[in-house]
């Protein structure tokens, strides 16, 4: 077998069921690369493959990059958080049994901003991940690890997790498939939460393809996630190849501001790529997407802020000692986290303090609701809806590090759908500046086949070439 | 000030009630008792990093079953949120709790209101340790997470209670109601069933409530009746005294009796409630409705009633037998054996209750049919009651068969007048003043005769029958 | 908008101590933060409903069957430190 790297999943696990590729092989390949990276995209990689990893299964042996803050049994998950240093779960998170099961062995773990609160990956307690596309960069961010690993070739894929964008915004950074699914089709259990009602495991991959292979063995009910969904159809591979009576939506309220030109650019290059392949493009209203951003920041750290309660270094993570329990419960939490969760917690904890809850959390909830209705409505006129994934590409190290809000509107395009629930994808559609720019396409809930299909057709007109990123 | 006012107190209590279902609340863990600590735990159930809870569907079935017994109105849908503080025994962070949507509002037992019941996940067992837990001198605790996450209800009630004596008796009847109802073992020395009280008083006939206290965990009837008389009587003097009572919260020391305000578990509180993502509202469908009718058991209150309209029952036996449902129960069984008048039964029970250390007489050595038999001897007039209390005494000590041991020992009843007659003689040969005095008309010390014949006869002889003797031998 | 005295009760209730650098700074960027965020403040939402799930699953519930506990080795091997087979804490009396 020649390059096994230039191969995409879904390329390897054909080979190895076709009996072209070994299993092993190509586990070890990857392994080799991911022990020897620079990037800083992996904190901990599997030293051999697993005994029972088997060719026959699915996902054919493929090896899977797995975001920190899965919990993985007796490997360390620490979710990015010095609060969590070192510790290793007595138990698996359900979609990484499920790959398992479908034959994807644990390659290993990748970094992330601290508990996925961050758009850059430099909130991570073991210290940055570079963009394989520029060292200098930034990956994006919370999955920035899982995306730099994917786009590097140090992995054929990764599982992430996207809050308010942490899948699709590290995805566009890095030139790369992300797709964010609609939330509870894919089991919570054994992530370590940030945001519940927001929080949803998704894939970052190379390809559309390989985005809809592992997604498709990952949706399911899970008994042990209430709020999980079984999704009502089968996932498939796609295959469309144009786009004829697709109708696309872009919202009126995206007026370029505040969206870097060259990104702009790409963008509507990109609509006239889709009316070739025979889609139409009209304009939709989306009144309250512009609130998104602000309700996001409190509904998110509002959740975070109890998430994270159980941070007490009582009965696991660090514990800094002290005499009297209250001195132990707030030196620890003040030694453990870094200062953007500190900055959510606080913001969490005022906004739900007594007094503040229906100005900001029931006020919050209510906005939800008008940004679902206004996409339920704009859905009755266009199949998706379609927005650059990120207003940027992907910026300098500590550019943005000492503005918190300037970092928040990173999300700016990807927090009105994890509000509303529903599913969106990030594709790569070009470069500028020598940078990737993702295309994020959304649509209603459960509608990840049309979106992957697409997603498909787009893909195959643009041809975007992310090999650059593996040399 | 002025020492004329006479205060009412006023009192609402709050009852957590664990659940006897097979696991926890929120994770498959078993609920078993007396296991060494942390063997019975989980990722939910210690709130390890990225675990979720789902709600045990029994855990709701049981609330159903509470709240159709006090007669409250269940929520079509009801919510769980969290409850946000820190505490060693509470392992999130949180307390998955019940807010502004409870499962069940309103409803009433016996004559007091229900405010509403919800249902919630129980804390950890906090344990000081011994000297083997001291770490750089510090005191420490230990915690073990067995009993956490236990489901609990917590049934509030309005405030309308008056006195210590009356929150004791209520507690009673709703811990008869909730055994009946198979839903928990009700316990208070176990933890079980805790009770905290909320104690306020006010001028009698002044409609405004005063301040009130919190009384926390009184771990068994005698220490919520003398806690609760405590605190009235403390509210009471500070305010002859010219002083305000403070609102807050009191724990109660059995052994001092003294009221010692509880160090608070959050200086601020602030539980920023919040709905429970991890959780989808509960929505109680018309098969859960049918399943908790079909499985709801005669009730105490309904059981008093029947005593009292369908046996003839005087309303305090029927009370007593209905409100402690052991009794009832046993009652019933000895009513079933024969045609026995329910009333003198009824008497008998209480007398046999008297006479046993276990709370429930089906696990005396007393075989209902005995006691039956026993009582039916008496109506009967082949014994009396003095010589019956003697066969229950034995009975209670050895059980066997009433007739039987009124036969060996010779314990049937002395009727006839001429057995009788030359015993009475010598009892008044025995007691000439008495003699004298009964002549004179004054009966009062008639009972040294009847004593003395008693003693003669070892309580077979029928006392009514004595004094007749005696006023025909003095031709009164 | 967020001033250093509720910072401060903030991160009281929150359990996190903040050195004295760290509550000059947060009191800054929290004031930003919620100055961006009370763009809401300004919309009409009366009669509005609260969204808690956005996909609508009701009565996800369990079955009352037991799962196996973790081994007490298991549970304890993260723990801090360890007193009498819990997990030992300062006491919260003390
Ligand atoms: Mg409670
Ligand atoms: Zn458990």
């Amino acid at each position: 077998m020649t390059d096994v790297v230039a191969l995409t999943a879904a390329q390897a696990a054909r080979a190895v069921e076709a009996g072209d590729l070994d299993a092993r092989e190509l586990f070890e390949a990857y392994r080799a690369r991911a022990a020897a990276e620079d990037l800083n995209a992996f904190l901990w990689v599997a030293d051999e493959a697993p005994a029972d990893g088997d060719g026959s299964a699915p996902l054919a042996g493929v090896p899977l990059g797995v975001k920190d803050l899965f919990c993985t049994e007796g490997v360390p998950s620490q979710a990015g958080s010095k609060i969590l240093e070192g510790y290793r779960p007595p138990y698996t998170a359900t979609v990484v049994r499920k790959l398992h099961e479908a034959g994807a062995p644990l390659l290993g773990k990748t970094n992330q901003d601290e508990f996925a609160m961050g758009s850059s990956n430099e909130n991570s307690a073991y210290g940055p991940v570079l963009n394989p596309w520029d060292r200098g960069r930034v990956p994006g961010g919370s999955s920035g690890g899982s995306a730099a690993a994917v786009a590097a070739g140090l992995a054929p894929w990764a599982l992430g997790t996207d809050t308010g964008g942490s899948i699709r915004q590290p995805a566009a950074l890095c030139g790369i498939v992300g797709l964010k699914p609609t939330y509870g089709t894919c089991s919570r259990f054994g992530m370590i939460a940030f945001a519940s009602s927001l929080d949803q495991a998704g894939p970052l991959t190379r390809d559309v393809t390989d985005a809809a292979l592992l997604y498709r063995h990952m949706v399911g009910r899970d008994e042990r996630d209430s709020t999980s969904v079984a999704h009502p159809e089968e996932i498939r591979l796609p295959q469309a190849e144009r786009l004829d009576g697709v109708r696309l939506g872009v919202p009126e309220e995206l007026t370029g501001e505040g969206v870097e030109p060259g990104v702009l650019e790409r963008f509507e290059e990109t609509l006239e790529t889709a009316k070739g392949l025979g889609a139409t493009v009209e304009r939709v209203p989306l009144p309250h997407a512009d609130y998104g951003l602000s309700a996001y920041y409190v509904l998110a750290p509002a959740e975070a802020s109890s998430n994270l309660a159980r941070f007490d270094g009582v009965r696991y993570g660090l514990r800094v000692g002290a005499d009297d329990l209250l001195s132990m419960y707030t030196r620890t939490r003040h030694d453990g986290f870094g200062a953007e969760v500190k900055r959510r917690i606080l913001i969490g904890t005022y906004a739900l303090s007594s007094g503040y809850y229906d100005a900001y959390y029931g006020r919050a909830q209510r906005v939800r609701t008008k940004i679902a209705d206004d996409l339920r409505a704009a859905f009755e006129r266009v199949d998706f809806i379609v927005t650059p994934t990120s207003p940027n590409v992907a910026f300098e190290l500590e550019s943005k590090t000492a503005d918190p809000l300037a970092m928040y509107l990173n999300d700016y395009f990807t927090v009105p759908f994890s509000l509303a629930g529903i599913p969106g994808i990030s594709i790569p559609c070009g470069l500028s500046e020598e940078l990737p720019v993702g295309f994020q396409l959304a649509g209603p809930a459960f509608s990840e086949n049309r979106i992957l299909d697409a997603a498909y057709a787009l893909e195959q007109a643009i041809g975007f070439d992310n090999s650059p990123a593996r040399a | 000030m002025s020492t004329d006012v006479t205060y009412e107190p006023v009192i609402g209590l709050e009852i957590h009630v664990q659940l006897k279902t097979r696991t926890k609340m929120f994770c498959g863990c078993e609920l078993t008792f007396g296991e060494p600590p942390n063997t019975r735990t989980c990722e939910v159930c210690l709130g390890l990093p990225g675990a979720l809870p789902v709600a045990n569907a029994e855990a709701i079935h049981f609330g159903l079953l509470i709240g159709l017994a006090l007669g409250c109105e269940l929520a079509p849908r009801s919510i769980f949120h969290r409850k946000n503080y820190f505490y060693p025994d509470l392992p999130k962070g949180y307390q998955i709790s019940q807010y502004d949507e409870p499962l069940c509002r309103g409803g009433a037992l016996g004559d007091v209101r229900i405010h509403r019941v919800h249902l919630e996940d129980d804390a950890a067992k906090l344990v000081h340790a011994g000297s083997s837990g001291r770490i750089h001198g510090s005191a420490q605790s230990v915690v073990d997470f067995n009993r956490g996450g236990t489901p609990l209800a917590e049934i509030v009630t309005e405030p309308d209670l008056r006195s210590a004596e009356a929150c004791g008796e209520w507690l009673r009847l709703l811990r008869t109601t909730l055994r009946q109802l198979g839903v928990s073992d009700v316990n208070m020395e176990e933890g079980s069933l805790r009770c905290d009280a909320n104690v306020s008083i006010r001028p009698v006939g002044q409609r405004e409530l005063g301040t009130k206290t919190e009384l926390k965990n009184m771990n068994s009837f005698r220490f919520l009746e003398k806690g609760i008389r405590a605190e009235i009587a403390r509210q009471e003097a500070l305010l002859r005294g010219g002083e305000q009572v403070v609102q807050e919260t009191l724990h109660f020391d059995p052994r001092s009796e003294a009221l010692t305000p509880l160090r608070s578990k959050e200086e601020a509180h602030d539980y920023r409630y919040f709905p429970e993502p991890d959780l989808t509202p509960v929505t109680i469908s018309e098969e859960m409705l049918e399943r908790a009718r079909a499985a709801l058991p005669e009730l105490p209150a309904a059981r008093a009633e029947r005593f009292e309209r369908d046996l003839g029952l005087s309303p305090d036996s029927a009370r007593l037998l209905a409100w402690r449902a052991e009794l009832g129960d046993y009652f019933e069984t000895a009513l079933a054996t024969n045609g026995v008048d329910p009333q003198p039964l009824a008497n008998w029970v209480t007398e046999l209750v008297a006479r046993i250390e276990v709370e429930d007489p089906a696990e005396s050595r007393v075989e209902p049919v005995a006691l039956a038999t026993l009582v039916g001897m008496v109506t009967g007039r082949q014994v009396t009651q003095g010589a019956a209390k003697q066969v229950l005494d034995q009975l209670v000590a050895e059980g066997g068969d009433p007739q039987a041991i009124v036969a060996d020992r010779g314990l049937g009843a002395i009727a006839g007048g001429d057995t009788l007659e030359p015993i009475v003689q010598a009892a008044l040969d025995a007691n000439p003043d008495v003699a004298e005095k009964l002549k004179g008309g004054n009966m009062k010390p008639i009972g040294v005769i009847v004593g003395f014949v008693m003693k003669q006869t070892n309580g077979r002889a029928d006392g009514g029958e004595v004094t007749r003797i005696v006023r025909q031998k003095l031709g009164l | 908008m967020i001033d250093r005295q509720q910072v401060l009760h903030v991160a009281r209730l929150a359990r996190l101590e903040l050195s004295e650098p760290e509550v000059e700074r947060m009191t800054g960027e929290l004031s930003s933060i919620l100055d961006h965020i009370e763009k809401i403040s300004g919309l009409e939402l009366e009669g509005v409903p609260e969204t808690t799930h956005v996909i609508e699953v009701e009565n996800a519930l369990r079955p009352d069957e037991p799962r196996p506990s973790l081994p007490r080795d298991a549970v304890l091997a993260d723990a801090p430190a360890v007193a009498d087979d819990g997990f030992s804490v300062p006491s919260p009396t003390a």
